[in-house]
């Protein structure tokens, strides 16, 4: 039996339409029929974060979401926060402070990052601990994904600082 | 990992999922946030051949702050529920409580309709309703009913609420005094090995009124009257303490599992509900 339905999704900017179930997983989607393979599957009950998007503005467990509920949604994945040679603050940070070894809860760890960086752009290290606890790591221990959140906070608030301060110069001058 | 083939539907107001509701009966369930409906169609422990997605059905999303009650529509989310300063100030248990629920990403998608319908004694939400007294609204074909949460858990994923009725909103008293949501669990995003919910009122120096839920210790959550009434009239000293869980002991029933032996539990029942009295009567 196939019930595939008409379904348009918004990835990364990209506006995506295709048949498919709507028992598709949302996870499958992205990495099966789109190529999207930065999000991965590390369970099957909805623990380990690995498929971590942001839709809509929120973090959301892919694998946890058919493709069904998510038509019409605005998707964020990984390959959306940064490329090579554009890279995010915190996938900098990741790399700069070795919040990484297999690299495998990376994608969900960072995109969760940036949601929970946005609602709080001073977390604690217990916030920051707190708000990551629905990513789970084999490798680091957390400890350096920790400093990298924080390391990316300090620097994403630099230069927010920094251009609330041009802005600032500049309506000075324009009061002028 | 894979559930099975289902039909579905995305209705955009009640009418609409009732009629589904009613044309398919059994076979159809409504889904919110997904967030114990989907994990459970992953291990094909949940067959629904015909399922309701709720998230166009307007009307379920707000919170609503009155004089004396509190309504919460069945969508609202955890994470809405944490965010909401308003309902933090007039129902601080409910920002705590949510707060010990799974973890983040779970809570932008995870609704208090959906924790308090589910029916699995591990969810936190049915015994915090308790605790407050909350009433739960249902409709279905014949309209609108309300169902105390202290009525609502039969057993196990057994609830008062028919197959072809959709809980739509909770309403709680405004609760009144010190509060405490305690809970007792191996890591986050785990289900309680024992939660406790107490919600006390100091009149003077000694106890007003109290009202004690506990989590995940019997089939359904265990509102624990004796509980409560074992701490009115005294200043909740220890020996208050002691007869409050001791009432409470007589009230679960635990079982075991990979988180414990049922007398580790009934003993681990007993410390949290003593730090979520003293936490509670410390803020009364």
């Amino acid at each position: 039996m196939s019930n595939k339905k008409h379904y348009k999704i918004t990835v990364n900017g990209k506006d995506e339409e295709f048949l498919a179930e709507p028992r598709e997983l949302l996870i499958y989607t992205l990495r099966e029929r789109l190529n999207i393979t930065g999000p991965h599957i590390g369970c099957e009950t909805s623990h380990c974060g690995a498929c971590t998007v942001t839709i809509d503005g929120k973090s959301v467990k892919a694998c946890t979401m058919f493709v069904a509920q998510a038509d019409g949604k605005d998707i964020t994945t990984i390959e959306g926060i940064g490329g090579p040679d554009d890279l995010h603050p915190l996938q900098n940070a990741f790399k700069e402070h070795h919040g990484l070894q297999c690299g495998y809860c990376t994608p969900g760890m960072i995109t969760r990052a940036t949601k929970l960086l946005e609602e709080n752009p001073n977390p604690t290290e217990e916030d920051i601990r707190f708000g990551m606890a629905g990513n789970i790591c084999r490798c680091t221990g957390y400890q350096n994904i920790v400093k990298s959140i924080q390391a990316a906070a300090a620097e994403m608030n630099a230069a927010q600082s920094s251009s609330s301060e041009v802005v600032g110069h500049k309506s000075v001058e324009a009061a002028e | 990992m894979i559930p099975a083939a289902f039909e579905y539907y995305r209705p955009k107001d009640m009418a609409g999922v009732l009629s589904i509701l009613e044309e398919h009966g059994d076979d159809a369930r409504v889904m919110a946030g997904g967030h114990s409906l989907i994990p459970m169609m992953k291990l094909r422990m949940a067959d629904v051949p015909h399922l309701i997605d709720l998230q166009d059905v307007g009307g379920m999303s707000d919170v609503s702050i009155g004089s004396d009650s509190i309504r919460i529509g069945a969508l609202v989310t955890q994470h809405d529920i944490i965010d909401n300063d308003a309902l933090a100030a007039a129902a601080p248990i409910l920002r705590e409580a949510a707060l010990q629920i799974a973890d983040p990403q779970v809570r932008y998608m995870g609704t208090v309709g959906g924790n308090v319908a589910n029916g699995d004694p591990g969810n936190d939400m049915p015994g915090l309703m308790q605790c407050l007294g909350a009433t739960f609204t249902v409709v279905g074909a014949d309209g609108e009913r309300d169902i105390p949460a202290r009525d609502f858990y039969e057993a196990a994923y057994m609830t008062a609420r028919e197959d072809d009725e959709v809980l739509t909103a909770v309403t709680i008293p405004m609760p009144h005094g010190g509060y405490a949501y305690e809970k007792q669990k191996r890591k986050i995003g785990d289900y309680a090995t024992a939660a406790a919910a107490a919600q006390i009122v100091k009149g003077g120096t000694t106890c007003a009124s109290a009202s004690i839920a506990m989590t995940n210790l019997s089939d359904t959550p265990v509102f624990s009257e004796a509980a409560g009434a074992a701490l009115v009239g005294t200043s909740v000293d220890d020996a208050a303490i002691k007869a409050a869980i001791a009432a409470m002991l007589g009230d679960i029933d635990p079982t075991e599992d990979n988180r414990g032996p049922v007398a580790f539990k009934k003993h681990v029942a007993g410390v949290i509900l003593r730090r979520a009295i003293e936490r509670a009567w410390s803020r009364a």
